[in-house]
């Protein structure tokens, strides 16, 4: 199994989480978590997904996110989880 | 489970507070390139450089991509090129085409410098040192990439100072044939007392002798995360203030340490050590000026900056060293002039003058660096600075370096521009009084009587 974080940040509206759900499914990729926060009328948000049924590289990963991102108007990035587990843990 | 905090930490860090990884830097031996023939030896090193180093530039790329970090510079050192070229080079003519062909091998490949173009003479020259040495302004003038590092002393050994004075006439050389840009090839030139061997940082890159044939070495950064975590404890105790540094440094070099660990194993380069520098940048924001002001100093160079820089070089080791498996490299704080904007603005104002700096190259990871001075600066002057900086380096066995630009045709408060990471500065004053008498004695100053240890 391979982990990403994946980041959003932007202005809350209807659809943003069932957008990027969507590209999620149709791309194979498994939401293990999600966890987000609203500040007035702020998301931030972070999905932990599982993308071992991706059939891209990261790049794609990346660049896909960041259309939808586009679309929501977001910003939504991802990163392999190591580098929290690195930083964060001992 | 990662934390919603953690990952919004990260995120800041990387968007609001420029954390990048400074540099990965690929060590290569080209020992095994030594040929009694120029044309067959510049041939080897081509061959080995561009082999070597071919997916060095996408593999620093894809890690930054994956993890959301971007990785800034990749780069190269070599063996001290003076080494390598002393069976074929016979002139300085000859090392020129050495420079020429590194300059090729670091485009070839995409790298924006290559270190090593160096020689190490703090006891004494060889003819191949000394013609490496005189070939250095002409190797700046046709090169981009290359970088040119002179070691001029050591705690063990003492200083060269037959080999300070000399450099002072190639640094007064370097910036008159490289005048057009406000003297830029002294930017890509330092001498050092005490170099690592394995600094991945230019000017001063070079892979040492005691190195594997090939080694991944990481810088990391982030003076803008640091000063950041700085501003919420304004006002608190030394312990508080050293305990927040401290653990910044930590998060900071884990990052490092990620990167070097999966540079190496997708390269198939062993790994070598993290250095735990935090590196400035001129964008606005990544200053070490900024973290001593944060600190409690008006403008950086104000008294108690040197025992601010003491206390940051300090926690920043205390929290890295636990972050990575080997640490090594310059690892300390940097403080450049024109690399880091808001140094350059309190040198500029008056705030920091150069013997200050001075000063703080006691406590801190490097030397005097990147520093605009007057073209009409003589070149026994700068041997003097050079041989206070050496001195400083020997007796508190540390590294230190200097790397001085005296700008051709330009004088005090006028202003020196070198374009994307060297930065820019208002040209600081030099002590007018002569060393001339001094510099001019010729040999060696002896190792200090702390030096013999065996």
């Amino acid at each position: 199994m391979s982990r990403v974080i994946v980041t959003l940040v932007g202005k809350d509206h209807v659809g943003i989480i069932a957008t990027v759900c969507n590209y999620f499914a149709d791309n194979g990729i498994n939401i293990l978590d999600i966890k987000q926060t609203t500040v007035q009328e702020f998301i931030n948000m972070i999905m932990i997904v599982d993308v071992t049924g991706f059939k891209g590289d990261f790049k794609a990963l990346s660049d896909g996110l960041a259309q939808v991102g586009e679309k929501v108007g977001c910003i939504i990035k991802a990163q392999n989880e190591e580098i929290f587990e690195m930083m964060y843990r001992i | 489970m990662v934390e919603l905090k953690e990952v919004f930490e990260t995120y800041d860090m990387v968007s609001h507070e420029n954390l990048d990884v400074r540099t990965i830097t690929m060590g290569i031996s080209l020992l095994d390139c030594i040929d009694p023939d120029l044309d067959a030896l510049c041939e080897k090193v081509y061959r080995k450089i561009t082999e070597s180093a071919k997916d060095l530039v996408k593999v620093g790329d894809d890690i930054g991509l994956e993890f959301g970090v971007p990785v800034i510079n990749k780069r190269i050192s070599i063996t001290p090129a003076a080494l390598i070229g002393g069976a074929a080079c016979k002139s300085p003519e000859d090392f020129v085409r050495i420079a020429e062909t590194l300059d090729r091998a670091a485009k070839e490949v995409g790298v924006n410098f290559i270190g090593g173009y160096s020689a190490l003479v703090q006891k004494g020259m060889t003819p191949a040192d000394r013609n490496l040495i005189l070939s250095i302004p002409q190797a700046m003038k046709r090169t981009e990439r290359v970088c040119s590092s002179i070691s001029l002393g050591s705690t063990k050994i003492g200083i060269n100072m037959d080999a300070v004075r000399l450099m002072g006439d190639i640094i007064v050389e370097t910036a008159e044939i490289t005048k057009e840009d406000d003297s830029i090839g002294c930017a890509k030139l330092v001498v050092f007392c005490n170099p690592p061997d394995d600094n991945p940082f230019m000017a001063g890159a070079f892979h040492g002798v005691t190195e594997a044939d090939r080694i991944i070495n990481v810088g990391v950064s982030g003076p803008g995360v640091m000063r950041n975590a700085l501003s919420k404890v304004r006002g608190e105790d030394f312990e508080v203030l050293c305990e927040t540094i401290k653990k910044t440094s930590f998060k900071i070099t884990r990052v490092g340490q990620l990167f070097a660990k999966e540079a190496t194993r997708r390269l198939g380069v062993p790994f070598g050590i993290v250095d735990l520098s935090l590196a400035p940048t001129p964008a606005v924001g990544d200053s070490i000026a900024d973290i001593i002001q944060e600190m409690g100093m008006e403008r950086a160079g104000a008294p108690g900056t040197t025992a601010a820089l003491a206390i940051l070089n300090d926690q920043v080791k205390k929290g890295g060293v636990m972050a990575s498996s080997y640490v090594g490299g310059l690892s300390g704080a940097f403080i450049p002039v024109t690399e880091d904007s808001s140094m350059a603005e309190a040198a500029a104002m008056g705030a920091l003058t150069l013997e200050k700096l001075e000063a703080m190259t006691c406590v801190c990871s490097v030397g005097l660096d990147m520093i605009a001075i007057p073209g009409s600066t003589p070149a026994t002057t700068i041997s003097g600075i050079i041989a206070d900086e050496m001195a400083i380096g020997m007796v508190n066995q540390k590294t230190t370096a200097v790397r001085l630009i005296p700008v051709i045709g330009k004088g005090v408060g006028d202003f020196a521009e070198f374009g994307g990471l060297l930065g820019e500065a208002k040209i600081m004053p030099v002590n007018t009084y002569g060393c001339a008498d001094f510099v001019n004695r010729t040999g060696r100053i002896p190792a200090p009587i702390h030096s013999f240890k065996n």
